[in-house]
């Protein structure tokens, strides 16, 4: 049972193995929560499966007081409380680090390792004792095991007072309980251990003013700033929350809560052909819609995707991107529905993506998101991921300025269609690609016009005319090119180029790109590094690009598909990118990056492998 | 079908109370085959809309893929269209109407458009009770690709190129009252008498009225041996009712022998008016209609008319509570929280 010397103050990684459907999510949040309370940065990973009831579930949480929130290998202490994975769970403890477990029964002698220390807590034991009803005795196991880490760890006992008094606001009758399940797991840990560990939690001033939330809920807030008023959705994992989320905010802020009336409408559809349709109709009739999904519905919703953009509908897309492909892993996360989503239906298509990181750029970008849709008349697809979409994170606080307005394109109404001579549904009069519309109802004998996904002319009449075809496309391109100008800018690390290579990266991948440059700085290796947070590429990425001798790009899929994209679309030499990449479903670490890029400069930068 | 259309109409065209003469709710030309069903059904539409006095700009109408998702280009052209894709055309509805309620939503679609590909968004849309009209022009072919059966030709049917169908025809008025779809008529392309008054109604119904209209393919499903030809569906056609719809406030004069006619009031205080009712069949009563699809299915015959009519339907608007005004003229002032509300929501999230 002798410790070695592995102090690591607020400088670590808990991992929970539970069992699905036992309530242990809410405990472990409890966890997660207090630690942050405590001030110090904490990144959960719910690592799941795809049941509802009865299988091995994992909750990892990162505590890092540098900020680092993205997700580190190897675990310091494991809470096993699931006899199914058991012998897994010890072999994932570093050397060194503890082992917490049930000790109602004996451990047996397979779970027996040399060079990690014990924490045996009777933790059946203690609920039958206490409690009698069977789902208490269940659910209290988890509060008492949270209670004997906050006393091995040394968290304030009033941190989970308050926590619990906020979740319990108008139930206060179920606080005692918890209460006590808690005492009991620190009170055993008095008498039975010594406290607190080398692992420990001290109180830090480094959160600031953070939130906690995932980035799922900050979609749908984000979607309810914007003014969305219509969400047609068909239930997928990882995307199910974007909706329900919206639903939720939709009851508090757009509810009246005298008639019940609401200035919202939300349709649970019979599949996502039909949720991308609903929205491609209401956007075309004047109502901000979305839809979000993940990779199955993107690949259904694929042909009225074509439809939106060569009719120029507005259109939200969210897609919570999961590991594919076909069913895939759709509890585990990857980044790879990249060209899927940029050239999604047949003929030539291309649609704006938008690639946020954090729970608040969820936030900006989902309101942003039907901006654009509605500047550009076309769909955007916002590409997040599972890890972004149902893990919580540490974010900057939300922010909205009151005098922002919607910014709803290029929509005639009927004073201004009294102006006009003949009314042109696909006239380019500014010369930037983008056209005028208008929405049904506007006026009694102008503006209306017959939308079509056929080929049609500036007056959108059906013509199988080459050239009017030709126009149409290539003025199709033009508006391409003024989404580069208007899309959101990358984030650019430095305010000059100063090094040779660059990193490129995107969405969930800042977070270890970020600590991997900072590992990499320790081994003297400097690089220059980008964040692009949309597609299509304007001019700063290319300039990026074009400025750095080699660019290692970070993503997490097989294939490379960033890269793909930086190819077709700005004509980069493959010998120049250096590809980064993640495919197993888990969210990729810092450690994998630093990894494979000293492997990389070991070749000496020579070619790009994938 | 045809290549000129004379400009001119006589100045003393008879005006609807909008002031509007008939030719004002036509549209472009039409470039189906000569003598297709789905232009007398589009002229129907047109002449429904003028005498119910639409005002063509707030009506907006939709359609899916094929012959008859073409037709809409060929009415009313002061009122926006949406040529969706093939089989979705519900769906393009359910948006447009969640987003604007104050508008008549009239979709048109076709036997392989609905009865095929689009049969999940059909389906669902009566049971949203989605309130528009929906056409289906049903020639039981695809008409575009040059013939094919579809799902709606009979068992038995032989087309032009002698192929006998295989298989059992999906009955979609049947299939439409079990589902519990609102209002469902049947007619055929050439009985403009039953057709118009049927559409007039289907316009005033607040929910799923659907009107399923035999409309023969000239080309390709006419000849002797199809049961989707002129001379078949004529000779095996017979009614439920004749159908009047009497609009709002109007004096109902014309008498009818007691027992054989029936009104049903519409919510906005019109009537549907039916006379020389068939015997033991109730419109409002949805067992007796279905009993009377399926008896006419059994003999053979093509039963037409107003088929079903619920008057207390209660559309998808009514049922997700969404506000009175149209959603699409609600302003930031009316959507958006603000800076406050999310200072709160931040302080929750700490």
């Amino acid at each position: 049972m002798s410790a070695v010397n592995n102090s690591k103050i607020n400088d670590f990684v808990v991992r929970f193995a539970n069992v699905n459907g036992t309530g242990s999510a809410s405990a472990n949040f409890l966890f997660t929560k207090a630690v942050f309370r405590m001030g110090i940065p904490a990144t959960p990973k719910n690592i799941f499966p795809s049941n509802i009831q009865g299988l091995p579930t994992w909750y990892e949480v990162r505590i890092n007081e540098k900020g680092y929130l993205g997700r580190r290998e190897g675990i310091d202490l494991m809470v096993s409380v699931n006899p199914q994975s058991m012998l897994n769970d010890v072999a994932c403890v570093k050397p060194g680090g503890y082992f917490m477990y049930d000790s109602t029964k004996k451990l047996h002698a397979e779970y027996i390792r040399e060079n990690i220390s014990y924490l045996g807590i009777p933790l059946m034991q203690m609920c039958n004792e206490n409690y009698t009803d069977p789902r208490q005795r269940q659910l209290f196991k988890n509060i008492i095991y949270v209670g004997a880490l906050s006393a091995l760890f040394d968290i304030e006992f009033n941190v989970f007072e308050d926590l619990l008094a906020e979740q319990f606001k108008g139930k206060e009758k179920l606080i005692p309980a918890n209460i006590k399940a808690l005492q009991l797991g620190i009170d055993y840990v008095h008498a039975n251990f010594k406290f607190p560990l080398d692992l420990r939690v001290e109180r830090r001033n480094l959160v600031g003013d953070s939130i906690m939330i995932d980035g799922n809920s900050a979609c749908g807030l984000g979607a309810i700033y914007a003014g969305a008023t219509v969400a047609a959705w068909y239930p997928i994992t990882p995307s199910t929350s974007v909706v329900e989320a919206f639903g939720a905010y939709a009851d508090e802020f757009r509810t009246d809560k005298i008639t019940g009336k609401r200035n919202v409408a939300i349709v649970q559809a019979e599949d996502e052909l039909a949720a991308i349709g609903m929205v491609i109709g209401a956007n075309w009739n004047g109502a901000r819609s979305f839809t979000a999904t993940s990779g199955p519905g993107l690949s259904l919703m694929n042909e009225f995707l074509g439809l939106a953009y060569f009719a120029e509908v507005p259109a939200v897309l969210i897609d919570v991107q999961r590991t594919g492909p076909s069913t895939g892993m759709p509890t585990r996360t990857q980044q790879s529905d990249i060209l899927e989503a940029a050239y999604a239906s047949h003929g030539d298509t291309k649609h704006v993506l938008l690639f946020p990181s954090t729970p608040k750029e969820c936030f900006e970008l989902t309101a942003e998101a039907f901006d654009l849709a509605e500047q550009l008349q076309t769909p955007v697809i916002m590409l997040t991921d599972l890890d972004l979409g149902m893990n919580d994170h540490v974010s900057p606080a939300f922010e909205w300025d009151d005098n922002r307005e919607y910014k709803r394109g290029k929509v005639l109404n009927a004073e201004a269609l009294e102006h006009i001579q003949k009314f042109g549904r696909y006239l380019d009069v500014d010369d930037d690609g983008i056209t005028y519309r208008t929405y049904p109802g506007t006026h009694p004998s102008k503006g209306s016009y017959f939308t079509r996904g056929t080929s049609h002319d500036e007056y959108a009449a059906y013509t199988e005319d080459s050239e009017a075809y030709k126009r149409n496309v290539d003025r199709l391109i033009k508006k391409w090119n003024t989404a580069k100008k208007i899309v959101p800018e990358p984030q650019l690390y430095q305010n000059k180029n100063q090094h040779k290579n660059g990193l490129l990266f995107f969405g969930t991948s800042q977070y270890a790109t970020e600590e991997a440059m900072d590992l990499l700085r320790e081994k003297q290796v400097y690089v220059d590094a980008i964040r692009i947070k949309a597609f299509p590429f304007g001019r700063v990425v290319e300039d990026f690009i074009n400025s750095h001798e080699k660019i290692v790009v970070i993503e997490q899929n097989r294939d490379a598909q960033m890269k793909s994209l930086l190819m077709i679309e700005l004509g980069v030499n493959p010998e120049k990118l250096i590809s980064v990449l993640n495919y197993d479903g888990m969210p990729i670490t810092a450690d994998n990056i630093v990894k494979q890029i000293t492997i990389a400069i070991n070749r000496k930068l020579e070619t790009s492998k994938i | 079908m045809t290549y000129i259309r004379p400009k001119f109409r006589h100045p003393e065209l008879p005006k609807n109370k909008l002031g509007y003469s008939v030719d004002y709710y036509e549209g472009a030309l039409s470039t189906l085959c000569a003598g297709c069903g789905h232009d007398s059904i589009s002229a129907a539409i047109v002449r429904a809309c003028y005498e119910a006095n639409i005002e063509p700009h707030k009506l907006a109408k939709l359609s899916g893929i094929g012959c008859s998702s073409k037709t809409p280009a060929y009415f009313l052209s002061n009122s926006h269209g949406f040529n969706s894709v093939h089989g979705r055309m519900p769906s393009i509805a359910t948006g447009a109407n969640l987003a604007n309620r104050d508008l008549i939503y009239f979709g048109v679609s076709g036997d392989g458009d609905t009865a095929s590909i689009g049969m999940g968004q059909f389906v669902h849309a009566i049971r949203r009770n989605l309130n528009m009209v929906y056409i289906v022009m049903n020639n039981g072919c695809y008409g575009l690709t040059k013939g094919q059966d579809s799902a709606t030709a009979d068992q038995g049917s032989k087309n032009k190129s002698g192929n006998v169908n295989l298989f059992d025809s999906i009955d979609l008025a049947g299939m439409a009252i079990e589902l519990g779809a609102s209002f469902i008529a049947q007619s055929f392309s050439g009985d403009k008498t039953q057709l118009v008054p049927l559409i007039k109604a289907a316009m005033h119904h607040p929910g799923f009225a659907f009107i399923n209209v035999i409309s023969p393919c000239v080309t390709f499903n006419n000849n002797a041996g199809s049961t989707k030809s002129y001379d078949y569906v004529r000779h095996h056609i017979d009614a439920t009712a004749t159908v009047d719809f009497v609009p709002e406030m109007s004096e109902i004069t014309t008498e009818y022998d007691e027992g054989t006619s029936k009104q049903v009031k519409m919510h906005d205080g019109s009537f549907v008016s039916l006379h020389k009712v068939a015997h033991g069949w109730d419109p409002v009563d949805r067992l007796s209609a279905m009993n009377a699809i399926h008896h006419a299915r059994a003999n053979n015959e093509v039963l037409t008319g107003l088929l079903y009519i619920n008057p207390n339907s209660n559309d998808l608007h009514h049922l997700v509570q969404t506000t009175d005004k149209p959603l699409n003229v609600l302003t930031k002032s009316e959507l958006c929280p603000g800076a406050e509300a999310l200072k709160k929501i931040n302080e929750e999230l700490k």
